[in-house]
């Protein structure tokens, strides 16, 4: 199987002012299909930086980014907003949604902007991302109707609308208390077993341990690159906090 | 993208905020509706001057008797009467731009009629007097050219004459001594109200141009010759016309001044339809300068709402928007609040008008064409001033635009 990315010496050089700051200084990596792949680092160690580029919402000052095998060092700005689109799905820590937008807009937004028509029905394809995150009984529920938990899931349900190869999780859970966190993680574990790559950014240890594979950053460089021994399953979790929640 | 979802996208974003919305289309409205109003008002003044130019007499020529010289010396405009009937006869025969000509005798004094008396001035016309002037008898007819051969003793009185001189009773048929002379009274003119000189025109008598001149002014001579050109765009080639007609009945050399001059009002009315043009061009840039205004305002708004919806931006360009497509979204916005502006601003306007029109005594008549140029100005104010803020909200880079708060 090829790898979905394929990223060499990448470097990322912020300039403000007179001052620069290395927020990347040479990371190597590859992530194949179907990874459930948890980047951990505290902050300012280049973490969402390089969530960044690897989503194509920022271009690295230096080194190569292949996504499918296309050098993306080659792409123009529109491209850019081609492969946003057609290729990955994001979930962001602030959920943003389009407010005073109800749930099916919000997810529906994507395939707005699909130019190449791979979607025939959009209102179904949302529904049915909808469905998929287990909302169907929200989606005429606007942003401020709904929970925090409930917020991130039509957040993701937005990302996976467009059949995208990869999802960029940036903090996903980080405005969300524990038990909500387990059910949005429950959702990223069911997605992945359905084939699509989850790249997660993350600095709490607990959460990346729902991942399959953890890198770990530091300074603008990978220090540590390893597969999860001890796996967590929210569906298991979840479970036991029920149990809890019941004595 | 596809043009549906923007134009849809960009409704959206208008309906969000609707109270915004209003407010930010309350300008152009304004706008729209002023400057219709305005040029509506401004072609209503326009078209009356017009219609009261008109009522002078249409495409009417005056040849008066010009000054005459002696030894050098200038007499002034009118010292010398040279016209006669040999002239008038002349010209009837001569020219071909002419659709209509009339001697005019001057005279005037005591009239006694009715048992009344008045002091009046009378006027020797030929029959197509009433041709050049556009003057109508209501009761009883005007005389004809057998008449006026015949040198017979009739006359047609003016509205304020006739009311004088027989209060209660018509006059037609009726017997009045002109200064002594006995005429027929054969019919009554129309009211006409004043002259362009603020006299009246209602206050004289009109008898044919032999009779008085033989009658009554006791020359032969006569004081002028009105007439009236084919058409308005002929004045010019008629007046020329008849100035070399009347070169060659004076015997008048090439190189020596006229014995006569020409004038027509066409002096008059385009200075008068000039001027109201220029208010209506007045009054439509000072409306236009609102419509300017609101086109800021609505600038404003945008500005406003880019940097509001900056985070809004950051989404769509995170989920794959390119930067064309926000830049299109928001000018469509702007396009659309402008030209709803637009379109309530007419709906404004006429109802203005329609009030002007029914309850005032302004005149405003509505001019297809300004209420379709301005319903395109109010969309191109929409493109001009949305294109800034439109521009702004596309150059937003993604990652910034996401981080906003």
């Amino acid at each position: 199987m090829k790898n979905v990315i394929r990223v060499n010496n990448l470097h990322k050089i912020f300039t403000m002012g007179e001052v620069k700051v290395n927020a990347l200084r040479g990371v190597d990596l590859e992530i194949n299909y179907g990874e459930f792949l948890a980047v951990m680092g505290s902050s300012g160690s280049g973490k969402s930086t390089l969530m960044n580029l690897l989503g194509c919402l920022d271009q690295p000052t230096d080194g190569s980014y292949f996504l499918d095998d296309v050098d993306t060092s080659k792409l123009a700005k529109n491209d850019f907003a081609d492969i946003r689109n057609q290729k990955i799905g994001f979930v962001f820590q602030g959920f943003n949604l389009l407010p005073r937008t109800n749930a099916l807009d919000n997810v529906e937004l994507p395939l707005l902007y699909d130019r190449h028509n791979r979607i025939q029905n959009s209102h179904e394809s949302a529904l049915q991302a909808l469905e998929t995150v287990g909302l169907s009984d929200r989606i005429h529920h606007e942003p401020n109707q709904l929970s925090g938990g409930q917020q991130q899931r039509v957040a993701i349900a937005r990302a996976l609308v467009n059949n995208p190869a990869i999802i960029l999780a940036d903090e996903p859970t980080g405005n969300l208390d524990s038990r909500t966190s387990i059910e949005v993680f429950e959702v990223f574990q069911a997605l992945n077993d359905s084939g699509i790559t989850i790249i997660l950014v993350t600095h709490e240890r607990d959460f990346a341990k729902f991942a399959k594979r953890i890198v770990e950053m530091k300074d603008g460089v990978i220090i540590k690159d390893y597969l999860v021994k001890d796996r967590l399953f929210a569906s298991d979790l979840k479970n036991n906090h029920s149990d809890q929640d019941d004595l | 993208m596809k043009w549906n979802n923007i134009i849809k996208v960009a409704f959206k974003g208008i309906m969000k905020a609707r109270m915004r919305s209003l407010l930010t289309t309350l300008g152009i409205i304004i706008g729209v509706a002023a400057v219709i109003v305005m040029v509506s008002i401004g072609e209503g003044a326009q078209a009356d001057i017009e219609d009261q130019i008109r009522s002078l007499g249409s495409n009417m020529i005056i040849i008066f008797p010009g000054s005459s010289r002696s030894g050098g010396v200038h007499r002034g405009s009118g010292s010398f009467n040279r016209f006669t009937m040999e002239d008038v006869e002349l010209l009837q025969k001569e020219a071909t731009q002419i659709k209509a000509l009339s001697p005019i005798v001057r005279s005037g004094g005591q009239v006694i009629g009715g048992g009344q008396n008045w002091n009046t001035s009378i006027y020797g016309v030929a029959p197509e007097y009433t041709t050049i002037r556009e003057w109508k008898v209501v009761t009883g007819e005007f005389f004809t050219d057998k008449e006026v051969r015949s040198r017979a003793k009739v006359a047609v009185l003016g509205k304020e004459v006739a009311k004088n001189l027989f209060p209660n009773q018509n006059p037609v048929s009726e017997n009045i001594r002109i200064r002594n002379v006995p005429f027929k009274v054969i019919g009554v003119l129309d009211e006409k109200g004043q002259n362009a000189t603020g006299g009246s025109n209602d206050d004289l008598i009109l008898a044919p141009s032999s009779t008085v001149l033989n009658r009554l002014s006791g020359g032969r001579h006569i004081h002028y010759i009105y007439a009236s050109a084919v058409s308005v765009e002929k004045i010019g080639a008629a007046q020329e016309e008849l100035a070399s007609i009347m070169r060659k009945a004076h015997k008048i050399k090439p190189g020596e001044d006229d014995d006569f001059q020409i004038r027509n009002q066409s002096e008059i009315t385009e200075a008068a339809s000039e001027s109201s043009k220029v208010m209506t061009l007045l009054l439509g840039a000072v409306a236009g300068v609102s419509l300017i205004v609101g086109g800021i305002g609505i600038m404003n708004i945008m500005l406003v709402s880019v940097t509001e919806r900056t985070r809004e931006i950051g989404i769509r360009l995170s989920i794959g928007a390119r930067s064309s497509d926000i830049l299109i979204q928001f000018l469509i916005e702007a396009i659309v609040l402008s030209l709803v502006g637009g379109l309530i601003g007419i709906f404004v306007s006429l109802a203005v008008i329609y009030v002007l029109n029914e309850f005032s005594d302004l005149r405003a008549i509505i001019n297809p064409t300004i209420i379709f140029v301005s319903f395109l100005f109010a969309g191109a104010v929409g493109v001009f001033f949305g294109f800034y803020p439109a521009r702004k909200a596309a150059s937003l880079n993604p990652i910034d635009a996401l981080r906003y708060e």
